[in-house]
């Protein structure tokens, strides 16, 4: 191979596999300095693989990677970081009880003329430079526990500045900030693209990769797809080399609704979370709950499902007025709630599928305290089969599954408890295009079996494809309720950000 | 590649089986008296008490708690049930009885505070241990409660059809404890409570009912232990049961039962307890002294622990 000053990184013919099975197979990569590479591909395509190789966390079967012209061979994370090559992680590696710079030069501590004396007037100046030079306004005093997510991911970023990063992997950077809070980072993912920094992006958002990135490379199970410009590329394009068959209509025909009302919600409030929200859902109908990050909208959901309290306010159910204390009373009230945060909220990672199906319904399946295992077995086996669950069988841990299909899980569970109102949380967040396309139909056919469903979603063609009407929050306080006719993108954004 | 996980995952139960055997093998051939019925019965009634113990604790432990009063809890119930088991006074029933009523109370009470404070369990039932020890001293006043009926002392010396009275207990408490975890919805919570605390709470369950159900049933196991070994030993002693508690969590540890919740079963924790029994009788009739019989212990402690975060990792 020849030297190319302007070739950043470049990755050839890069395989890997696990006890058999290919998690990569001839994988290229060119990163020139200065661009904005993304890496598109659905959970299980290989790149995460791909991304813990070029840290240097696995180690390749076969290929070569070359930095500046140079061969990386054998390099550990420690030698990665050393020759420049940096990740943002999915799940904010720091260290919460430390300080924002501790936390910027960890591993790499500043210290006096005493080499085991730490010098914190000096680390802290030098990670107050690094913050200015970004243009992002946190002390470097901070506990990293005090900051948010957007504002720890800063902080990541500055560790890699500060490590003289040349290449910047960042690893789904939004899928837990605000609208606001994606703007700043792409004004400094800008900065960084002029200085000369090579950033490998990975996003499941179609139309964030299409603003930021001047290259795109697809992977589809382990394979390489193929790399072009950004520009030459479009959604459906796109979609279709990630998926490798076309998706035509991807959310399915909406039929209206006319049952009677479920679901109604009046002035409920929480001091200084949300107040005055009011809605009414009916049979058969999605109600699409849109806003930015920050809204409310989660809370209020919460607040239903009996997570959380509410101060005042009113929320009756079939025309009864109920009070909730917690998820057991909602559940058997019939309200029935899936989490935008699956992994803590949603399953029991160690459990089998089938126990994980039917925890919330176990009584129904059990007699004076036994579990009938049978009925059981049966009802896990059939909710697998109708939500097309891929597993190896109901036996199998949901740890072992993919994003997709432990969500079908969550969402089979939540089901099986009989609701007549469905809340959905972010159905679809972190899951591929194949699967959110499944779970699209799933709210369909809910919606057809009369079930009321309120969805948030930071997504608005989720929310525009899927809703009869839509509630939009802004700052806790409702500012729209839109038919499905008025609503467009920029009518929603617009009382979003009122 | 699931069915693979699936399976190593196994091979860490048979694992600790394996070395088991292999153990109890190599016993063997080095001394013939180990593989006699007398032998194994002597293990077996010795190792009851402390399954009992960790039958409870693996309950709490698989909820992601701790339980760090088994052993006052022995000793309260042990003196309690002395107080009421000399001859020609109640019948035997009542001492039992008002013996086991003791450690659920304090289980419930360990529970209730767990519960409704939110303070770690470990610090929590640190405080009953010496809160427990302190109750045994003074329900005692600090001297053993000797002069116990025939008919008590018959649970933990007697035999029934040959075999000892404690072994009876134990296989009985093996099943009860087995059937409970793996077949009743309190069973499937246990384990869910554990495995997510807060997805358990999402997906309806009361979680502080699973709390207190499993350090109330702690508190009653370690009150049939207390029992067992009053009745053994034929005196109440308010010193008794001191460091049980981490024979206990080790029986259940070195059984495969995570410290951090959410796995672990009573077939696990039955060979953890036996494998401790069995070494300590190993060693005896290797004329091992007890000080390093203790150095071996911990080194199978960390060595069972290290092996099964092998196989996690897998």
């Amino acid at each position: 191979m020849t030297r190319q000053p302007d070739q950043l990184l470049q990755v050839r013919n890069l395989s890997k596999s696990f006890v058999g099975v290919k998690a990569l197979d001839q994988v290229q990569l060119d990163l020139k300095k200065g661009e904005v590479h993304a890496v598109m591909g659905e959970n299980g395509a290989g790149k995460s693989t791909f991304m813990k190789i070029l840290m240097g966390l696995l180690s390749p079967d076969s290929g070569e990677i070359w930095l500046e012209g140079d061969v990386l061979k054998n390099a550990d994370v420690n030698e990665t970081l050393k020759r420049g090559i940096s990740m943002i992680h999915q799940e904010m590696l720091v260290v919460p009880e430390l300080t924002v710079a501790q936390n910027i030069f960890l591993g790499r501590e500043k210290t006096n003329w005493l080499p085991f004396w730490l010098d914190d007037a000096h680390t802290n100046a030098q990670a107050e430079a690094i913050l200015q030079q970004m243009g992002v306004d946190i002390a470097p005093t901070t506990l990293l526990k005090h900051l948010s997510v957007a504002e720890m991911q800063m902080v990541e970023i500055a560790k890699a500045i500060s490590n003289n990063a040349k290449v910047i992997i960042m690893d789904e950077p939004t899928s837990a900030i605000s609208d606001k809070e994606v703007a700043t980072l792409f004004k400094i993912i800008k900065d960084l693209k002029q200085q000369g920094v090579g950033i490998l992006y990975i996003s499941h958002k179609m139309d964030e990769i299409f603003q930021i990135s001047d290259t795109i490379t697809v992977l589809r199970d382990g394979q390489y797809i193929g790399t072009k410009p950004a520009s030459e590329l479009d959604q459906p394009t796109l979609i279709s080399m990630m998926v490798g068959r076309e998706i035509t209509n991807l959310f399915p025909e909406i039929v209206p609704s006319k049952g009677e009302v479920v679901l109604s919600v009046k002035r409920l409030t929480r001091q200084g979370v949300f107040s005055d929200i009011t809605f009414e859902v009916r049979k058969g109908e999605v109600l699409g709950l849109a806003g930015l990050m920050g809204a409310g909208r989660t809370e209020v959901a919460r607040a239903i499902f009996g997570l959380d309290r509410y101060d005042n306010g009113e929320i009756q159910l079939n025309g009864q007025t109920i009070r909730i204390h917690s998820p057991a009373e909602a559940i058997a009230l019939g309200i029935g709630y899936v989490s935008e945060d699956r992994k803590g909220l949603g399953f029991i990672p160690a459990m089998t599928i089938q126990d994980n199906i039917t925890l919330s319904s176990l009584s129904q399946h059990a007699k004076a305290g036994w579990v009938m295992t049978d009925r059981e077995a049966s009802v896990a086996t059939h909710m697998m089969q109708n939500l097309r669950i891929k597993a190896t069988g109901a036996a199998q841990k949901v740890s072992h599954l993919s994003g997709g299909n432990q969500q079908k899980v969550v969402i089979a569970k939540v089901l099986q408890a009989a609701p007549d109102v469905v809340i959905l949380d972010e159905p679809t967040r972190g899951i591929d295009i194949g699967a959110k396309f499944e779970i699209y139909k799933l709210i369909n056919d809910l919606t057809a079996q009369g079930i009321a469903v309120v969805m948030i979603s930071s997504e608005l063609p989720e929310i525009l494809g899927l809703s009869h009407r839509i509630l939009v929050l802004s700052k806790g306080k409702q500012t729209a309720l839109l038919v499905r006719e008025e609503a467009t993108q920029d009518v929603i954004m617009k009382y979003a950000m009122q | 590649m699931n069915t693979l996980l699936t399976r190593s995952k196994n091979l860490g139960q048979y694992g600790i089986f394996g070395a088991f055997v292999v153990i109890c093998l190599g016993l063997a051939v080095i001394n013939p008296q180990f593989m006699t019925v007398s032998n194994w019965t002597i293990i077996i009634t010795q190792v009851s008490i402390n399954a009992l113990l960790a039958f409870g604790v693996t309950f709490v432990i698989i909820t992601g708690g701790i339980d760090l009063s088994l052993g006052s809890m022995v000793a309260v119930t042990g003196v309690v049930a002395a107080s009421l088991a000399h001859p020609d006074t109640y019948p035997v029933i009542v001492p039992i009885g008002v013996g086991v009523l003791s450690g659920v109370a304090m289980g419930a009470l360990n529970g209730l505070v767990i519960t409704k404070s939110k303070v770690p369990p470990f610090i929590v039932t640190l405080g009953m241990m010496t809160i427990g020890r302190g109750l045994a001293l003074i329900l005692s006043k600090g001297r053993p409660i000797s002069n116990l009926s025939d008919s008590f002392n018959f649970i933990g010396g007697g035999s029934v059809l040959g075999i000892p009275f404690p072994i009876l207990i134990l296989v009985v408490f093996f099943i009860l404890c087995t059937l409970l975890l793996k077949k009743t919805v309190l069973g499937r919570y246990i384990y869910a409570v554990g495995g997510n605390e807060q997805a358990a709470t999402a997906s309806g369950i009361r979680v502080n009912k699973v709390k207190m159900a499993v350090y109330t049933l702690c508190g009653g196991l370690a009150g049939l232990a207390g029992i067992l070994l009053t009745a053994r030993i034929t005196t109440g002693q308010p010193n008794a049961g001191a460091g049980f508690e981490l024979d206990a969590i080790a029986a259940a540890i070195i059984g495969g039962t995570s410290t951090s919740g959410g796995t672990g079963t009573m077939t696990g924790t039955l060979i953890g307890a036996l494998l401790i029994g069995v070494i300590s009788n190993g060693l005896d009739l290797l004329n091992v002294t007890s000080y390093y019989q203790q150095v071996v212990m911990g080194a199978i402690i960390i060595g069972a622990v290290v092996l099964d975060s092998w196989n996690q990792k897998k």
